[in-house]
């Protein structure tokens, strides 16, 4: 347990400023709630996909997408928050204390795992203005999944903080990285319908599988890609594989 | 020194490339001692911390802190020491009493003991009225206090202090010395520190003068004053190497010139130093010999800045330090405000 004492440190930290930051609470909101409410209405009237015939609304099409997409950027801004603490010398605090650098890494990837799954939760309790019942048998199937898609991409957000020499270059990995990600996991269209590059760019997407285990959970109208025994298999080990390449990437960085 | 030293170094050397920052130096500092690394920036001070808080591998040759090696024995070397770095490391969106209590936890201290620990450090810097403010609403000179205090929760057994006092005033300045000289006596602790504020190194016990990661002196601030023997005379003159000759010739001294710094806005000519046993009475000698002409004329009992000046030719020019400081200040507050 010793060796975790410093995880839960940096995990207590994190915790303390988020729910300090209501301005960041919101404001994290506010994205998910637009796509959802605004585009997926607005697009929606004026667009055909699968699962339209049968009568699905387009804004219950998109909501797992946009469960994923909070996640994504939960994750991955959170985890960015190293780049903070280096660039205003909090790091350094945590480097030269007696503990181990992987401890510290996996505090950052449990505090921001933890806040992406509390920001989708809202986002998921938006479900029945939707239109989707949320049954308990739903939800014990989201919630873990939920929280290990936050995993990986807190992971992958890690990996990036250890190469960031300061927070500019946020920018490129926000367009050249994240929304592509998010545009490419089938959170707003099928990718089936999609060119073939697009398809294959969507197979090597860690968020397509999430987004699609998601939508297998919530909106039946609509065939899944793959199984949900695959998608959490991948899953699991798209984790497995950012986190520990995150942890080990993080140790090398002084 | 009957105990066996707190820190101990043997030939440590430490490269950047071509660059050698820190040149197989040795040196020990005992239990209690106020240690204080003197040199311009760049010497390879901060390079030395770095690696006694094992923050950085040491190319070659060997330390030992609180005898455990900081090579092999990285832990036990971190919950040995408290360190204040020359920049900030606090966070700012915490309160005072929090990045104290997670300090704490860090080094493993046990919760019983966190209360009393941190009302205690905070009592020592005068901090106790504003710990549940969070630290983002503290001046530099509380900043730099906290963290002090902060370095101090886990009862180390060596305190190191990277340049304490930069960028602070004057008064905050003495107020930091005030709070070190204080921290030997409540926690018989060892401090080592860097500074290139030549007044401020008197108050160590002894002093090691580095230059070009090298050590060119280590005694007392007595001892090293004592060296340049007796008081210096620096005359002004628009003929300073006449007057050298002169003084070669007439009285056997060697004595070295100093550029005045450009652009300072100082009194023109070129500056001679002079060191001789009894300033008053040799002035008179000097007058009657010295045909060259002289445009003024001080005496003054020696400063660590004529002990360097000695020992290295040069002056630590404050000047220019103090401008990069104040570049270096002024890009931090900048990214500061962007990342706002």
């Amino acid at each position: 347990m010793k060796r975790f004492r410093a995880t839960y440190i940096i995990w207590l930290r994190d915790m303390k400023r988020y729910f300090r930051d209501r301005s960041r609470i919101v404001g994290s909101l506010g994205s998910p709630i637009i796509f959802i409410f605004i585009l997926g209405v607005g697009l929606g009237s004026s667009l055909s996909f699968e699962g339209a015939a049968a009568g699905l609304d387009y804004k219950v099409f998109i909501f797992p997408g946009i469960l994923g997409m909070t996640v994504l950027f939960a994750g991955v801004f959170s985890a960015v928050s190293i780049v903070w603490d280096r660039e205003f010398g909090f790091l350094k605090e945590m480097l030269v204390a007696p503990v181990s650098s992987w401890s510290i890494a996996l505090g950052k990837v449990l505090s921001g795992a933890t806040i992406a799954s509390f920001q989708g939760i809202i986002i998921l309790m938006l479900a029945p203005l939707v239109g989707i019942d949320l049954s308990l048998w739903m939800l014990a199937r989201l919630l873990p999944l939920m929280f290990l898609i936050s995993f990986s991409m807190t992971g992958m957000g890690i990996l990036f903080a250890t190469r960031l020499k300061s927070m500019q270059g946020f920018q490129m990995i926000m367009n050249f990285i994240m929304m592509p990600m998010f545009f490419l996991s089938g959170a707003m269209f099928q990718l089936s319908q999609a060119p073939g590059w697009m398809d294959t760019l969507a197979k090597v997407n860690p968020l397509t599988y999430g987004v699609d285990a998601m939508r297998a959970i919530m909106v039946t109208e609509v065939a899944s890609r793959y199984s949900l025994f695959t998608d959490v298999t991948v899953i699991i080990l798209m984790s497995g594989a950012m986190i520990t390449i995150a942890v080990a990437a993080f140790g090398r960085q002084t | 020194m009957t105990t066996a030293p707190v820190i101990d170094v043997d030939g440590l050397t430490r490269r950047f490339g071509e660059l050698v920052a820190v040149d197989d130096i040795s040196f020990q500092v005992g239990k209690r001692e106020i240690f204080g690394f003197l040199g311009p920036n760049g010497a390879g001070k901060t390079t030395t911390i770095n690696m006694l808080c094992t923050l950085l591998k040491p190319s070659s040759g060997r330390a030992t802190l609180n005898s455990y090696d900081i090579a092999r024995e990285q832990d036990a070397v971190r919950q040995s020491i408290g360190i204040v770095f020359q920049d900030p490391t606090l966070d700012e969106q915490l309160t005072a009493r929090e990045n104290l209590e997670f300090h704490a936890m860090l080094y493993n201290v046990p919760k019983a003991k966190r209360q009393s620990r941190a009302q205690r450090v905070l009592d020592m810097v005068e901090l106790t009225s504003r710990q549940h403010d969070r630290v983002e609403t503290y001046s530099g000179g509380m900043r730099r206090r906290l963290e002090i205090a902060r370095g101090l929760m886990h009862y180390p057994h060596v305190l190191f202090l990277d340049e304490p006092t930069l960028g602070l005033d004057p008064q905050t300045r003495n107020a930091i010395w005030e709070h070190v000289h204080e921290l030997r006596l409540q926690y018989d602790i060892t401090v080592f520190l860097t500074t290139h504020y030549m007044d401020e190194a008197e108050n160590c016990d002894r002093i090691a003068i580095i230059d070009k990661g090298k050590i060119v002196a280590l005694d007392t601030p007595g001892s090293l004053k004592h060296d340049v023997g007796g008081d210096i005379i620096t005359l002004r003159s628009g003929e300073a190497d006449r007057l050298r000759q002169e003084i070669r010739d007439k009285f056997g001294l060697e004595a070295t010139v100093a550029a005045a710094a450009a652009g300072t806005g100082g009194p023109p000519g070129e500056r001679l130093h002079l060191e001789v046993p009894n300033g008053r009475t040799f002035l008179p000698k000097l007058f009657r010999e010295l045909q060259g002409e002289i445009l003024s004329v001080t005496v003054r009992e020696p400063t660590l800045d004529d002990v360097f000046l000695r020992l290295t030719g040069r002056q630590i020019r404050e000047e220019t330090v103090d401008k990069k400081d104040a570049m270096k200040a002024r890009i931090r507050r900048r990214r500061r405000i962007a990342g706002h």
